[in-house]
């Protein structure tokens, strides 16, 4: 028994993570960055169990840029921001769009990638929505927290589903439970591609951004990650005029 | 069948999930057993600084929904200072859980000793502490095994809700090969069976126990 404690407490001191601010992380050694890896091609875990995806790339590259090991904390995607909030994570990196919610609780960098919501419904049915007031007086399914499941509660009249997953919004479709499924149009594109008795409907275009979540106040670290993200998007021939022309004093 | 290959394909991953499960449920329920039976000596106790507390603890813990009291722990713990990784908090989540109601069955199993052997124990000059150790609680564990076998099986079903905060057992690894194959029923369907060769495998178990313990 004497032993069981013992291996317990030593998982409850190795447990303890301390908060991060850029100084913190460098003596730390690592990166910790949260995400919902049920979120295809942004992230998601592939045969041999690993993390990947479009946003696990960017977070390698700042983890890259600090010098410092990444490591990806999976969680569900309504956990990320209360996690960010008490300190289990420094970044959240999860197709994340920045919205005046969560601005609030959190802040967010600057925008990296443009996401629209798009209207998946069965293939060769009637209903062919074309906009999101179409779906009035409709039953849809959303995956909770989502930008999808804000759009959708904006409208009135529409029953809506909220699943922690959104496989099983669409599994919630095909059992014909709900007239529709909206979410972010890529994952909807590559769910769509696999499963061809979905179709996509309409794309509506929200003018959403994902955006990289930071604790509220830990401003350092939010410059530095905005400042890797603006250099992504230069040319290797723009950062070499950077390095040559304009930063030399 | 593709619906059903997906399930063997992805059985090496999901079982490394069943693994945790079984990790999580394991420690969970010494947790819970140490401090089940410790509360539910408390319960029984005429002294009140140590029957109310125990009281408190069995009604809130059982009166509160384990989801909530999983996402305090992780969430909320670490307002006051306290961090634990998900894995850690798991375990004492559900060790307090089952804490509670492994308290209660204690609680039955001692009251299920007739009073006469506490009396007789103690007229022959054994203390409280003794006739606990050697008379009532070995009778009392004889008799709340079926109980607590029930309470481990639930416990590994519970623990699929570690997954709300990123522990990757069983559960949380299906989410995961549903994602990258998008075969939602088939997979959802072979965590069910997986869970169920675990809690047949315990009821067999305590089952064994059972019968051993009626011999001796």
């Amino acid at each position: 028994m004497k032993k069981w404690v013992a291996v317990f407490l030593a998982l409850v001191i190795v447990g303890v993570i301390f908060s991060g601010t850029l100084a913190e992380i460098k003596e730390r050694g690592k990166l910790i960055v949260g995400t919902e890896p049920t979120f295809p091609p942004f992230e998601y875990v592939n045969e041999n169990n690993e993390i990947v995806g479009f946003d696990i790339d960017i977070a390698q590259k700042i983890a890259d840029e600090l010098g410092v090991e990444l490591e990806i904390l999976n969680l569900p995607f309504d956990s990320l921001i209360p996690a960010l909030i008490s300190d289990k994570i420094d970044l959240i990196v999860a197709g994340m769009t920045i919205t005046e919610e969560r601005a609030k609780v959190i802040d967010f960098s600057i925008p990296y990638f443009n996401a629209n919501q798009a209207i998946v419904v069965r293939d060769g049915e009637p209903f062919m929505p074309q906009t999101l007031g179409d779906l009035k007086g409709k039953k849809v399914a959303v995956q909770l927290g989502t930008t999808g499941d804000l759009v959708v509660s904006d409208i009135s009249g529409v029953t809506i589903t909220r699943f922690q997953k959104f496989t099983d919004a669409f599994l919630e479709l095909q059992n014909k439970r709900v007239d529709a499924v909206v979410l972010d149009e890529a994952v909807a594109n590559a769910y769509v591609k696999t499963f061809p008795k979905f179709i996509v409907a309409a794309v509506i275009d929200t003018g959403e951004k994902y955006g990289i979540g930071v604790k509220k106040g830990n401003e350092e670290l939010l410059e530095f990650v905005n400042t890797v993200i603006s250099n992504m998007f230069k040319s290797p021939y723009d950062l070499l005029v950077e390095k040559w022309f304009e930063e030399t004093k | 069948m593709e619906a059903i290959s997906v399930v063997f394909e992805n059985l090496p991953f999901l079982l490394m999930g069943a693994l945790d499960t079984l990790k999580l449920t394991s420690f969970s329920v010494l947790i819970g057993l140490v401090l089940g039976t410790l509360i539910g000596m408390g319960r029984l106790s005429k002294i009140k600084v140590i029957n109310v507390p125990s009281t408190v603890y069995v009604e809130f813990l059982r009166g509160t929904p384990l989801l909530v009291q999983i996402s305090i722990v992780y969430f909320g713990l670490p307002q006051l200072g306290i961090q634990l990784q998900a894995y850690p908090a798991a375990i004492v989540a559900l060790g307090l859980n089952s804490g509670a109601y492994i308290a209660e069955i204690v609680r039955a199993g001692i009251q299920s000793i007739p009073k006469g052997q506490y009396e007789a124990a103690r007229s022959l000059g054994l203390t409280h502490w003794q006739t606990m150790r050697y008379i009532i609680l070995p009778q009392a564990f004889k008799n709340i095994l079926p109980a607590l076998g029930n309470e481990f099986i639930t416990l590994t079903k519970d623990s699929s809700l570690a997954s709300v905060i990123g522990v990757t057992e069983l559960m949380r690894r299906g989410q995961f090969v549903i994602t990258r194959t998008f075969q939602t029923f088939s997979i959802y369907f072979g965590i069910a069976l997986i869970y169920f060769l675990m809690t047949f495998t315990i009821s067999r178990l305590v089952r064994y126990v059972e019968k051993r313990m009626a011999v001796a």
